[in-house]
């Protein structure tokens, strides 16, 4: 079992609250998920010519400012970095890839959760309200997110097994469910040279459709392609930056419910994460139809 | 002098503020001893278990949108949401009534064995699956795999129905409406009798719903997989 949570705010205005707004969300989803939680954030984008990386080192003591300065030796561009304990957000001019290439070569402990440039990611063992706290979860501004608390049924209970996972470029997911194929859409991808990090079910989904999104496919007509190629249950809600999706496989055996107003479209795996939100008695509620795919633009 | 007037025999709880586990205390046991027959429950805002094991003749009325397993197990008591409710509404239902005002989640009326499950909206997948006596009447439509394996008791749909309606069906009936996506393994159309518009028609009366039972068509099972078939072809 594990809770996922989205919010997509419609009104501007309403951008600057979107933390506060999601925070009751994900503590709501606390029964279903309480061995780790996770969250996209998609901000305002850096300027074309940056990029994001949400770091997280876990449980080993990080000088991030040491490490900017051992990154700004190697690399001649702009960079900053923005610590809070054992997360960070790097933003430079450098090339991920090879930013990538050296966290894994010079800085081992150091996790890179996600690449882009509107995306933040955090994700740690714990309570879903801890995490909360210990990411000031409150604040955080933006336009949409994703947000997952977990209950691990088929891997283990680690910061890189808890969702979100990402792949690309300001992709990320999170499933409720469990995948009974993994092994064999990570068979196919594996040869075209895609690399996973975990042994986890939703990563391979995750670079299944991150994949297809660079093979020309828009979000939609991907996630159409999985309803062949993924097997097992699943609610997946993905997150770009610009849309939010939501889907559910044909047996629909893992709860959603959408509520939408003129200011926002809020997404749980259960109403009781949504009862609190502003004007909720007027929402427009329903729950996502199997095989049907729902998605909001920005 | 004696109060000449009726005790109050009505009572009330906030959710917001009361805990689930009193509610379905008093609901359990002090409800009766103390003679209130009418709960009104304020601010549900989803939780579960709501209104669960009741055992006598109560009217409990739900103001909002419950969560997981609303009136399940329920015997004798009348319980109306006035909102949506989430998955398995009413499983295991022995008696009574339970009315869902707006749209049900998954499993509703699952495995129960008697009483009345009126839900206005619509119903997601599995409604009434493994039905074992009880009487359920959706006023709009149910999603795939609705009265798969209903052992027994009736199934109204007014709306449509998706993918494979009254699977496996044993002796229970279906009256639907609306378009049948498809059938599933074993459940056929047959006509309706005098019986089943006289069935429906009281179904319907007492669900508040004026349609008319021509309306409807009869799915009930062929029966053709109450027996093992050794020359079937057992591919699946």
């Amino acid at each position: 079992m594990c809770g996922i949570v989205g919010l997509l705010v419609k009104n501007p205005a309403l951008r600057n609250q979107l933390g506060a707004l999601m925070v009751p969300m994900l503590v709501g989803m606390t029964e279903r998920g309480p061995d780790s939680a996770g969250l996209a954030v998609y901000t305002t984008p850096v300027s074309e010519r940056h990029h994001k990386l949400s770091l997280y080192s876990g449980e080993n003591a990080v000088d991030w400012s040491e490490l900017l300065s051992r990154i700004a030796a190697d690399f001649a561009h702009s960079h900053e970095i923005t610590a809070q304990g054992n997360h960070a957000v790097l933003i430079s001019a450098a090339d991920p890839d090879l930013l990538m290439a050296w966290f894994a070569r010079n800085a081992p402990m150091v996790a890179v959760l996600s690449v882009g440039q509107s995306i933040d990611l955090y994700k740690d063992v714990g309570a879903p309200a801890d995490i909360a706290d210990r990411y000031a979860f409150k604040s955080l501004r933006g336009s949409h997110l994703v947000g997952h608390t977990r209950m691990a049924t088929e891997s283990a209970v680690t910061p890189a097994h808890a969702h979100p996972f990402t792949a690309g470029r300001d992709f990320c997911l999170v499933h409720n469910g469990s995948l009974s194929n993994p092994h064999l859409v990570r068979k196919r991808l594996e040869p075209l040279g895609i690399e996973f990090e975990t042994d986890n079910d939703t990563e391979a989904a995750c670079r299944f459709f991150e994949w297809r999104l660079r093979e020309g496919d828009d979000l939609k007509t991907a996630v159409q392609r999985g309803f062949s190629e993924l097997d097992g249950f699943y609610t997946f809600l993905m997150g770009t930056d610009q849309e939010l999706l939501i889907v559910r496989d044909a047996f629909a055996c893992k709860p959603a419910v959408v509520a939408e107003t003129d200011d926002y479209v809020a997404i749980a795996s259960e109403f009781r994460s949504l009862a609190h939100l502003p004007n909720i008695s007027h929402a427009t509620l329903f729950e996502p139809k199997p095989e049907e795919i729902y998605s909001w633009r920005i | 002098m004696a109060n000449l007037r009726p005790l109050l025999r009505r009572s009330e709880f906030d959710l917001a503020h009361d805990s689930l586990r009193d509610l379905n205390l008093y609901l359990h046991k002090q409800a009766a001893q103390d003679g209130v027959s009418q709960i009104e429950v304020k601010n549900p805002d989803g939780a579960h278990s709501i209104a669960c094991g009741l055992d006598a003749d109560l009217d409990v009325q739900i103001h909002g949108h419950v969560g997981y397993y609303v009136a399940g197990m329920n015997k004798h008591a009348s319980v109306t949401v006035h909102g949506n409710a989430g998955p398995g509404a009413a499983e295991n239902m022995m008696s009574g009534r339970v009315h869902i005002r707006g749209f049900a989640s998954t499993a509703a009326g699952a495995s129960a064995h008697g009483g009345l499950l009126i839900i206005d909206g619509d119903a997601s997948l599995r409604c009434g699956i493994s039905l074992k006596g009880a009487d359920i009447v959706v006023g709009g439509s149910v999603g795939s795999f609705s009265a798969f394996m209903a052992q027994a008791g009736r199934i109204v749909i007014c709306g449509d129905a998706e993918d494979a309606l009254g699977d496996s069906l044993y002796e229970a009936v279906i009256y639907v409406r609306g378009k049948v996506r498809s059938l599933g393994a074993d459940a056929r159309f047959e006509p309706m009798t005098d019986a089943d518009r006289t069935a429906l028609k009281a179904l319907l009366a007492q669900s508040g719903l004026a349609h008319d039972p021509a309306e409807f068509r009869r799915v009930a099972s062929a029966k053709s997989l109450y027996h093992w078939h050794a020359d079937a072809d057992q591919e699946y």
